[in-house]
């Protein structure tokens, strides 16, 4: 089965090249057979993908690894980088969701996007996502995953500036590349130091089991500058993750990323793309687990991020921009878990948020479907029981993700709260942060539920004659999928504190062993069933309900408390309604200083560097010119002056001839006479 | 006694009678006049060679030569100055001048 693992990737890079070629070729197919190509694809590669897993789970743990080698790419010197995919339980899992929720999402996007007149390109665009997304998760070595890494960043920039006729998409998706480029910039320089750090013990790899086994040769060496090579390795890495994965200072694109279509948010913005930072470091926790200090900044940058997101989305009116607060959030969260070396627990909620992010995602681009694409929840109100098949669903993502016990966010989160309090006093701090995002979490997601579904319906008959209705059945059959998932999804991780054995953890356990032994260790040595545990339980479970219930005084039926709030408070709504204006501070500090820079730049090319070229040009001409002159004036001058003087001599000479003879004889005589007296003299 | 001296002396002021008249003398009939007493002077100086060495005749063999050459070159001469009248109508030696340059 391993030498298959090459047509998970082709089947959707087929799917692309297909709709891509024809529809820039400006061969347009029936939307049946476009949207028909794209979603099979995936669905193939999901086939695949389950066939791969389940052949690797006959295997024994320690050996759950698969890897499929296509051909040398790279050889310079002694470094051999090769075009190989790596199947072990870490990428295993991130297939399966990739290519499921991703097939999930193609059948729901062709119903979404049936009016849309660029429903080829659209298609193109998203199985062209989902190939580099599977390469970043399949890579075996970090160039590969690199490939994966630029091109999902690329698909993403296509996708949210797919409308790119009004000109703020196409800001959006230029701002998504331009941030996420950042965090690139760093991950290269990070995985280029690595690199080098490598090659002076000998070692020249760059594939990820290469790095596992040569990892310990790193410990202690440190740079020029004083910092243990590792830590700042890791750090850059991580830096490259807050991009990708939209954390603190980096997440600023990804609200603005809601300009998308809604099946773009919740693929790439919920379930995939998003969760390539927190991949990345599970697949290196090697070298995360050799540097405590880059652990500390994951977590804290983490837990900040998941507060302060979570902050901002409590006075948002789009929809779309609370769940994309929501998901930068919930990031947080996993970077929190990856933070405190609880890898399998931030797995496990990335696998818990793609279903129920992924799932509030599609139910709301389904309510922006029923409203006739009015996003704005002061606009909602009451569809409860106009859009019935939605607001079960979506019930069932909120329910997920306030932490609803035994859904699979409570199942996840908790995991991550729980690990974060039993790693040390710093642990206890990080703990309380993470709860109080937690409390802000079932705050503003009930306030979305509540404006949206509860209520009386505020939308208004003006211009939009048609009443909400229910989405079609292809659309909202994904939905159903998917909220199932929500609820159920997360007990394959129930920990033992519950009555369940942690499958999930036991499967994800030969990749994060290594070094998560030490944490491990020390879980396990509050012993298995620590009371506390259920206590933190009890406790973020009562906020949250606490949470839910003030939330339903204030929005589900018509109130003026949120009025009332807002006012005493003017100062604190504003700072939150706009974000904290953090999108202007990196304007004026970053991003005009940078424009003038380049504009200097372009004058000084124009005016110095062109000038000089110029100069050089202009120089050779002057010299060309004198050169020319020369040659006109002295050269010529000399053959004509010879000219010249011939003929003038000549004519002189002319004279002589008078046609005389009298003359001549003269002459002749005289000459004699020359010639006899020149005799006698001499 | 008239010895050789005399009839070289007379000679040469025949000879350069001669010449200043080819020189001076515009009428090219006068010109060809001029070279006979060129040519005439020169035999004289032959002539007297011939009577007063031991080199016997030859000098007066060779001055009958010279007067038929003379002869015949002023024959051609006076053909040259009737083609030239015919063209031009005058023989000026002056303005025959159709060499020039």
């Amino acid at each position: 089965m391993q030498h298959y693992i090459w047509l998970i990737p082709l089947f959707p890079l087929l799917g692309a090249l297909f709709n891509g070629l024809s529809n820039f070729a400006g061969f347009r197919f029936s939307k049946k057979i476009s949207g028909g190509i794209a979603a099979s694809m995936m669905m193939a590669a999901f086939g695949v993908s389950v066939g791969v897993v389940l052949a690797l789970s006959h295997l024994e743990p320690a050996h759950r690894v698969f890897v499929n080698v296509l051909y040398p790419w790279i050889k310079i010197g002694q470094l051999q980088v090769d075009l190989a995919f790596l199947v072990d339980p870490l990428s295993s899992v991130m297939i399966l969701i990739i290519t499921g929720i991703g097939t999930l999402i193609h059948f729901y996007a062709i119903g979404y996007m049936w009016e849309d007149k660029s429903f080829q390109r659209f298609f193109t665009y998203l199985n062209f996502f989902v190939f580099f997304m599977l390469l970043l998760v399949l890579g075996e070595n970090v160039l590969l995953m690199f490939v994966g890494w630029e091109g999902v960043g690329l698909c993403s920039y296509l996708l949210i500036g797919f409308w790119f006729s009004e000109l703020p998409n196409a800001k959006a998706g230029m701002k998504a590349f331009v941030v996420n480029r950042i965090g690139d910039f760093a991950f290269i320089i990070g995985f280029a130091l690595l690199y080098w750090a490598l090659t002076q013990h000998g070692v020249y790899t760059l594939s990820f089991r290469g790095i596992q086994e040569h990892a310990h040769h790193l410990i202690g060496m440190m740079t020029p500058m004083g910092l243990s090579v590792v830590t700042v390795v890791t750090l850059l890495f991580f830096v490259g993750a807050t991009g990708k994965s939209a954390q603190i200072p980096l997440y600023v694109w990804l609200p603005d990323a809601m300009a998308g279509p809604t099946p773009v948010s919740a693929l790439i913005h919920a379930a995939t793309m998003v969760t390539a930072g927190i991949y990345m470091i599970g697949r290196t926790n090697v070298l995360f687990t050799m540097a405590p200090t880059t652990m500390t900044v994951v977590a804290t940058i983490g837990v900040l991020t998941a507060f302060f997101a979570g902050t901002i989305g409590l006075v948002q009116n789009d929809i779309k921009k609370v769940l994309a607060y929501s998901t930068v959030s919930q990031l947080g969260y996993m970077f929190l878990g990856m933070g405190v070396g609880a890898f399998s627990a931030g797995i496990m909620h990335l696998m818990t948020h793609a279903f129920f992010k992924g799932l509030l995602f599609l139910g709301a681009g389904s309510v922006i479907h029923a409203m006739h694409h009015e996003q704005d929840m002061r606009k909602m109100g009451g569809l409860r029981k106009k859009i019935p098949y939605t607001y079960l669903t979506f019930l069932a993502g909120y329910l997920a993700i306030i932490g609803f016990p035994f859904s699979s966010g409570f199942i996840s989160k908790d995991e991550i709260l729980w690990k974060a309090f039993s790693s040390g006093s710093y642990g206890k701090f990080l703990w309380f942060v993470g709860l109080c995002g937690a409390g802000i979490t079932a705050f503003y997601m009930s306030r979305l539920f509540f404006m949206t579904f509860f209520g009386h319906f505020r939308g208004g008959h003006d211009d939009h004659h048609h009443e909400p209705h229910e989405s079609p059945w292809i659309m909202v059959a994904p939905l159903m999928v998917l909220g199932v998932l929500s609820l159920f999804g997360g007990l394959i991780g129930l920990p033992q504190a519950l009555g369940g054995s942690n499958l999930f953890e036991h499967w994800l356990s030969p990749v994060f062993g290594h070094g998560a032994h030490e944490v491990a260790e020390q879980v396990v040595a509050h012993a298995h069933h620590d009371p506390i545990e259920y206590v933190l339980m009890v406790i973020s479970t009562s906020l949250a309900g606490f949470m839910v219930y003030v939330a339903y005084t204030f929005y589900a039926h018509e109130s003026a408390k949120p009025k009332v709030w807002a006012e005493k408070f003017p100062a604190l709504y504003r700072k939150l309604y706009n974000k904290y204006f953090v999108d202007e501070f990196y304007q004026g500090t970053v991003v005009k200083p940078t424009l003038t820079w380049s504009a200097f730049l372009a004058r000084f090319d124009s005016g110095v560097v062109d000038g000089f070229v110029n100069l050089v040009g202009r120089v050779g001409i002057l010299f060309s010119y004198l050169n020319g002159a020369i040659d006109r004036v002295l050269v010529d001058g000399m053959v004509n002056g010879v000219g010249s003087f011939l003929r003038a001599a000549g004519l002189q000479l002319r004279r002589l001839q008078t046609g005389r003879i009298q003359n001549y004889v003269y002459v002749l005589v005289v000459g004699v006479m020359l010639v006899i007296i020149g005799r006698i003299l001499i | 006694m008239v010895g050789l001296n005399h009839y070289l002396f007379l000679s040469a002021i025949l000879f350069c009678m001669g010449m200043y008249t080819i020189s001076t003398r515009r009428n090219a009939v006068a010109i060809l006049m001029g070279i006979e007493l060129v040519l005439n002077a020169g035999s004289l100086n032959l002539v007297a060679f011939s009577r007063f060495s031991d080199t016997g005749l030859s000098g007066q063999i060779f001055s009958i030569f010279v007067i038929t050459l003379a002869a015949a070159e002023a024959t051609i001469a006076l053909a040259i100055v009737v083609s030239i009248y015919l063209n031009t109508k005058n023989i000026r030696a002056d303005e025959s001048t159709l060499l020039k340059n």
